[in-house]
């Protein structure tokens, strides 16, 4: 081994690469931007910031007490933003984009609801206009509206004007009919919803005292609700740390732009080629290993300042903290080194003009970064693609940060991600070695 | 010094180099002359243990390159025909890769890049890059970073080709201070008047085959001067083929 010319052709990339300061600037800040945008609108770096409520459009064209007590529990969610808009306007709004969906109350939902709830006939229909691109907000937006539907109708149904008259003519209903133990029950249940609301209005004294006759009016109100309330706690590396969404925009920014410069690095090696320095360095007592081991390991200095630049950034300016083990995020960093520089390899190996090589590289990149979590958590995929996502190296080089950093995981946790960054390593360097021309 | 046995070389079906042979001297001089396409690159590529023959052989100092390659390119300087330069970087920093690459120390190597910079008369410019140089100081350059590890042969494939008359004539004067110093010389050019001013030989090379192989005396007396040569043995057909 030559280790003399390893050293010179090391030192000579890392020259290239810091002589275009300009490249390198660029190469370390527009990571650090874009990470810092992604990481903004995913959260920030406190739960106290903005988290962003879904904007939804209430249309009441019934004005019942049903529909107005639904469309204040909306309203007051601290998920959504609601607006009350007339149909039309809605209908606007969603399809340009402003909403995500509309609820629309028809006219007659208060009592026809009140009705269909015993009898489960005449269901009236509440159109939902929704923006097929949020699914996901939709979706939201249903189980609350479902949640917020059952307080208030059940509400209204036991103890509300529309649902005294609807037990009342359900009773007489049910008096002209043969009677049969079901209906004994039925009327048995009915009558003594009819005989709470009775003793409700007789004990709801004359206001003399203006917030023991709310209450009272408030008590007298019962329907169902959710028999449980959530609290919500974000699990991260400690109790008290908050998370912090920069950790993982930032992973997902280094492992993307890192393996750039490993396509820069392959697109280095193929101009080489085409030039006449290849002749130089062909002429010269240099071996094959000799020169892709040198390659390599200059790449992988390379990909390692600029990863290291980068969460240097993420730590200083957006508060990222190695929560878990240093050891684990070094493993991880190190490996994803590694895999960069065979990666950059391989790809020299495969292409056969720079430009076409750097074009198909690209949107390979893309693709894996997109695909492995590295500009969206994964978790927001359709399940087959995170399943796909596995099977990618970019996945596992951003779990793997993200486990050292926000989640706080052991280094026990960064094993397994390093494993896989090195077999991908192995197998880009397997690869390279195989295809790589060394003789003309 | 340098002898070439039977060199043979085949791209697909084309016979580039097609078994040629001949001696070059310690101290000498020769020039490969030759039209586009008559196999002079694919031969000095194969010399210069760039490219495999597929036949053949290549001695130097009576050891077979095929048997101890790496030692004897450190015996040998290439200037390559394409500038062998990081434009991007300074003289300096593309000299110290190229004596990196011979496995010179950075006290040695310092001194020898001092030296070649000297020789090619770029002193001034070695803390420059290079993309900042005229045509002609790149190519001196270019023959620079073949000196650094003294080699004994140095292989020049058309050191002079694409610049001006001024720097065409420093570039000879740096060759013809090195056959002074005793380093022998195997030079390839399209320019005729180059190989009367500094060669002591010349081989004249068409389709792959040595067609003369004379000292430029001999061809002087016999066909008026080294072009008229030149144009008698290859022909006055139009060679618009590059060479692989």
């Amino acid at each position: 081994m030559n280790t003399v010319a390893i050293r010179a052709l090391i030192r000579n990339d890392l020259r290239l690469y810091f002589t275009d300061r300009r490249a390198v600037l660029v190469g370390v800040l527009v990571p650090i931007l874009i990470a810092a945008f992604f990481g903004r609108i995913f959260g920030g770096g406190d739960q106290g910031g903005d988290q962003g409520k879904i904007p939804i459009a209430v249309v009441d064209e019934d004005q019942s007490s049903v529909s107005r007590a639904i469309s204040a529990d909306l309203a007051s969610d601290p998920l959504l933003q609601v607006s009350r808009l007339g149909r039309l306007a809605a209908r606007e709004q969603v399809k340009s984009g402003k909403q995500n969906a509309a609820a629309v109350f028809p006219k007659g939902f208060g009592a026809q609801t009140t009705k269909s709830l015993f009898t489960g006939a005449n269901k009236p229909q509440v159109e939902l206009l929704v923006d097929p691109s949020q699914s996901t907000g939709a979706r939201v937006i249903q189980g609350l509206l479902a949640q917020y539907s059952m307080q208030e109708i059940s509400k209204e149904a036991f103890s509300g004007a529309y649902g005294r008259k609807a037990i009342d003519s359900y009773l007489q209903q049910l008096d002209a009919l043969e009677q049969t133990p079901l209906r004994a029950d039925l009327r048995a249940l009915l009558s003594a919803a009819r005989r709470l609301n009775v003793q409700a209005d007789s004990d709801a004294a004359p206001a003399g005292n203006s917030g023991a006759s709310a209450q009272r009016t408030q008590e007298r109100q019962f329907g169902l609700s959710i028999p449980y309330t959530v609290a919500s706690t974000p699990v991260t590396a400690r109790d008290s740390t908050p998370y912090n969404s920069y950790a993982h925009s930032f992973a997902g920014m280094a492992v993307q732009f890192t393996l750039f410069a490993g396509i820069d690095a392959g697109v280095l090696l193929l101009l080489t080629r085409q030039r006449g320095i290849w002749q130089r360095l062909r002429s010269a007592p240099l071996s094959r290993s000799d020169f892709m081991l040198a390659r390599a390991l200059a790449t992988t200095l390379i990909s390692l300042f600029q990863i290291s630049t980068i969460y240097l950034a993420a730590m200083l300016v957006f508060k990222v903290r190695i929560e878990g083990s240093w050891g684990g995020f070094i493993a991880v960093g190190i490996s994803f080194c590694l895999l960069n520089a065979a990666f950059g390899l391989m790809l020299a190996t495969l292409g056969r003009s720079a430009p076409t090589m750097r074009g198909f590289a690209m949107m390979a990149t893309l693709l894996l970064v997109m695909v492995g979590g590295a500009w969206v958590p994964a978790f927001i995929f359709p399940s087959w693609m995170q399943n796909a996502s596995r099977y990618l190296p970019t996945r596992w080089a951003v779990d793997g940060l993200d486990g050292a950093t926000w989640r706080g995981l052991p280094f026990s946790a960064a094993v397994l991600p390093t494993l896989v960054l090195v077999g991908s390593a192995a197998i880009c360097l397997l690869v390279a070695i195989w295809r790589f021309r060394w003789e003309e | 010094m340098l002898q070439v046995d039977r060199l043979f070389k085949r791209y697909g079906e084309r016979v580039a180099v097609n078994a040629i042979s001949f001696k070059v001297a310690q101290g000498e001089t020769v020039g490969l002359l030759g039209p586009n396409g008559a196999g002079k690159t694919t031969a000095i590529a194969m010399i210069s243990g760039i490219s495999r023959p597929d036949g053949g052989e290549v001695r130097l100092g009576g050891v077979s390159l095929a048997q101890d390659t790496n030692a004897l390119k450190r015996r040998v300087g290439l200037v390559p025909q394409d500038l062998a330069l990081y434009e991007e970087l300074t003289a300096w920093a593309n000299l110290q890769l190229f004596g990196g690459l011979y496995g010179l120390g950075a006290a040695e190597l310092q001194h020898r890049a001092k030296a070649a910079l000297a020789l090619v008369g770029l002193t001034e410019r070695g803390a420059d890059r290079v993309k900042t140089f005229s045509g002609g100081m790149k190519r001196r350059l270019n023959i620079a970073g073949a000196l650094l590890h003294d080699p004994d042969l140095i292989l020049l494939d058309e050191p002079t080709v694409g610049i001006d008359p001024q720097s065409r004539n420093a570039i000879f004067e740096n060759l013809e201070e090195l056959k002074s110093r005793g380093k022998t010389l195997l030079y390839t050019t399209h320019y005729m008047e180059e190989a009367e001013r500094l060669c002591d030989r010349v081989l004249i090379l068409d389709h792959g085959q040595i067609l003369a192989n004379e000292t430029v005396a001999h061809f002087k007396q016999h066909y008026t001067n080294l072009e008229a040569a030149f144009m008698q043995l290859t022909g006055r057909a139009l060679r618009d083929t590059a060479e692989s």
